[in-house]
């Protein structure tokens, strides 16, 4: 037992010694949720209002992907947004320091709507 | 009555060592050519939005094809009784699921997301003939598996007719579940008819079987087993008769389609102006996999029955790859028809002639399926008793009696 | 100014809705069913404004490789051999009442929404593209590579199959689709955008007191896109 204790501490020992992630700031004031419940279940309501949304239709639920984006994405010195899933940006950045690679991204855009300067 | 023993192959022997090394390799490589494929996009394969299955699928078919119709030799010795039949009916079993398993694995891994196999297990749309082949696929493992061990178990003998009977059943109707993937598309024209199942039964007795005859040769002549020319003479002669079944469901398909007068332009396409189709249709599937092997099988042809069997089954495996290849690609190939009697043309190509040219990546990743088949066959006859230690003329003879 | 073209320039302008918006939290109802009747008489043959619309409101960028890349809707140019006679007229996915590809879809990803709208569920598309080989109307294409600058409405990536969505993050939102607004807007107005089953819309008076054609109305798969002229 006190081996199997002395183990997991060793295993977890790196994450523990990892810096925490530093978050950038939202645009918003409050989240949906609160944060422990944010972190806890951000891909459960995800995934659900996903399917509201895309198969029955259902428009303006809370757990917007676009709204997390547009909330929590921020933008460089010229004043162009830089991708939520790029290095140090808050999906990123957590998501690294989890471990857990989310496959959002692979379609979802990563940067909320610019005003298109053609319209 | 002679008791048929069965006994393993002996592993790491040198051939044993060189032969999954071999196939090993092969494997590699084609997992390799599917990192790339995944990695950079569908688009390094030779598959468009106009052909949008290709090589692998090509070979995958095959497989697939074939698996249900190796189950052939064991079904002949249990379900309809021929004694001579019955020492193969373990290995019959084996190249089942082997060649099964080496087809699916090409399937699956040319979806754009192979990492979501999990979702089509989870996720079954039950209108889609693609879902119920999801489940037929998954099942055949499961009953082949269990038909195995009655034949292996004697303990399980009461359950042998009745696991025979169903993995016969199963067999038929997978066969007829992959033929309807293409029969239920009405608005291919190279498609879309019933007679595609049966059809896709036929080609399969008579892959499986010539699947099974040449593994049959090479294991008898690396392991050293005796191998009766009474046995290949009857398996060679059944080979004939699947073939001539193919040919005749494969020109009753042709016929009907130039029959509808609709259907005309695309059938003088596939017969007479297709290119590369119409060269590996008559060439290919007609004159190798189809006429050449009849008259090995029932012609004079002075060769001994050991030498003919090969060829033969060589014969039907090349034809089978074209009349495959003939089917699902040259069949894409012929554009879709949204205005019939109408000439299109469009940024999107449509109503003309699709071009594809497969890749070696796709005809790398089609040959690790042969290659995962091989191996599984391999591990199988090494670690169980599939193979028996003697296939002589006395042995079959001596059944035959009782 | 003709009636015509008045009408046009205000829904050009985007001063009217045609529909209005979804309920924020109502599921889309099977008593709307939307559908397009395109005039293919007001389609001239090098015209490109409804394609050209679809592919910047979709972000559909392309690597400008035309076997491969997306395209969700076209042009096709059709030409009667026996006559000569030759029109021009857009297809996109023609959103079925009886759609193959929903039928064949292993996994139930190609779907039909209760307002008839067939879209892909990316999220459980494996890429096995049977709705490609299903589909009459050739409507959908296939991510062939990684995917760059998607709109935040329309998400699409590398493996999954893709098509016309009948612009429904607009339609949800009381707008039109991008390729009707456009023809109004730049082209002669040759797309009517509604809902077939209220009985007051503009495109239901239309296709019940003019004649209008499918294509392909033979396969019996009851398209929502209508034509008059072919």
């Amino acid at each position: 037992m006190g081996g199997l204790l002395l183990m997991l501490l060793l295993v977890t020992l790196p994450a523990l010694a990892a810096d925490l992630p530093s978050l950038p700031k939202p645009k918003g004031e409050a989240c949906i949720a609160a944060n422990d419940v944010m972190r806890r279940d951000h891909p459960d309501m995800l995934k659900h209002q996903r399917d509201d949304t895309m198969r029955l239709g259902i428009r303006g639920g809370k757990a917007s992907l676009k709204d997390c984006v547009a909330c929590h994405s921020t933008a460089d010195t010229a004043g162009k947004p830089v991708p939520i899933n790029a290095e140090g940006q808050f999906c990123q950045s957590c998501h690294a320091y989890a471990a857990v690679k989310p496959d959002c991204f692979e379609c979802h855009a990563t940067t909320p709507t610019v005003k298109e300067a053609s319209r | 009555m002679i008791k048929t023993e069965y006994k393993e192959v002996r592993p790491f022997t040198p051939g044993w060592v060189a032969l999954a090394g071999g196939l090993g390799a092969v494997i590699v490589a084609a997992l390799a050519a599917v990192w790339t494929m995944e990695h950079q996009g569908h688009w390094v394969t030779g598959m468009t939005n106009q052909v949008v299955w290709g090589m692998p699928h090509v070979f995958a078919v095959f497989l697939i094809v074939a698996a249900s119709g190796a189950l052939n030799i064991a079904s002949v010795g249990s379900v309809f009784g021929r004694a001579p039949y019955q020492p193969l009916g373990r290995m019959s079993g084996l190249l089942a699921i082997a060649l099964l398993a080496g087809g699916l694995a090409v399937l699956v891994l040319d979806l754009g997301r192979p990492d979501r196999l999990f979702v089509a297990m989870t996720h079954f749309n039950f209108k889609s003939i693609f879902a119920w082949n999801v489940i037929l696929y998954s099942g055949f493992f499961g009953v082949v598996a269990a038909y195995l061990w009655t034949m292996m178990d004697w303990r399980a003998k009461a359950f042998y007719k009745p696991a025979a009977l169903a993995a016969f059943v199963w067999r038929l109707i997978l066969t007829t579940g992959t033929g309807c993937i293409f029969g239920f598309l009405v608005a291919r024209e190279a498609y879309g008819a019933a007679v595609m199942a049966p059809l896709f039964i036929a080609m399969s007795f008579a892959y499986g079987l010539a699947v099974f005859i040449l593994v049959l040769l090479f294991v008898a002549k690396t392991t050293r087993r005796p191998l009766g020319d009474q046995l290949l003479t009857r398996l060679v002669r059944l080979l004939g008769l699947f073939v001539a079944a193919n040919l005749y469901f494969l020109a009753l398909h042709h016929v009907t389609q130039l029959y509808f007068a609709g259907r005309g332009a695309v059938e003088s396409y596939i017969l007479t102006g297709g290119g590369i189709y119409t060269t590996l249709f008559w060439g290919g599937q007609v004159a190798l996999g189809g006429i050449f092997p009849l008259i090995i099988a029932f012609g004079g042809c002075g060769h001994a029955v050991r030498k003919r069997s090969a060829m033969a089954s060589a014969l039907v495996v090349l034809g089978g790859l074209a009349q495959v290849y003939v089917l699902i690609i040259g069949g894409q190939s012929w554009p879709l028809d949204l205005f019939p009697g109408m000439e299109a043309t469009s940024s999107f190509a449509d109503g003309r002639i699709h071009a594809y040219v497969p890749t070696v990546l796709e005809i790398v990743l089609g040959i690790g399926g042969i290659g995962i088949f091989g191996f599984i066959v391999l591990v199988g006859v090494t670690a169980l008793r599939l193979l028996p230690t003697d296939l002589g003329d006395s042995v079959a003879e001596s059944d035959n009696m009782c | 100014m003709t009636e015509l073209s008045r009408r046009h320039l205000i829904l050009a302008s985007g001063a009217i809705l045609l529909v209005s918006p979804a309920q924020a939290g109502q599921p889309a109802s099977a008593a709307k069913r939307w559908g397009l009747l395109i005039d293919t008489r007001k389609c001239a043959t090098d015209c490109t404004v409804c394609v050209d619309a679809c592919k910047s409101e979709m972000g559909l960028s392309g690597h400008d490789r035309p076997l491969t890349d997306a395209q969700y809707i076209r042009k096709v140019d059709v030409k009667d051999p026996a006559t000569g006679n030759a029109h021009s007229l857009p297809v996109m996915c023609q959103h079925c009442a009886k759609p193959a590809c929903v039928d064949v879809c292993p996994t139930g990803a190609s779907m039909k929404r209760a307002d008839g709208i067939v879209l892909v569920d990316r999220h459980i598309c494996i890429g096995c593209r049977y709705c490609m080989m299903a589909c009459p109307y050739k409507a959908r294409s296939f991510a062939h590579e990684e995917q760059t600058g998607q709109k935040p409405y329309l998400p699409r990536g590398k493996g999954t199959v893709e098509g016309c969505t009948l612009c429904v993050h607009r339609i949800d939102d009381g707008r039109l689709p991008a390729c009707v607004e456009a023809c109004a807007a730049k082209a002669k107005g040759a797309m009517l955008f509604g809902d077939l089953k209220d009985p007051t819309s503009e495109i239901a008076k239309r296709v019940a007191a003019e004649a209008t054609t499918r294509i392909r109305a033979d396969l019996g798969m009851e398209p929502g896109v209508r034509y008059q002229g072919i």
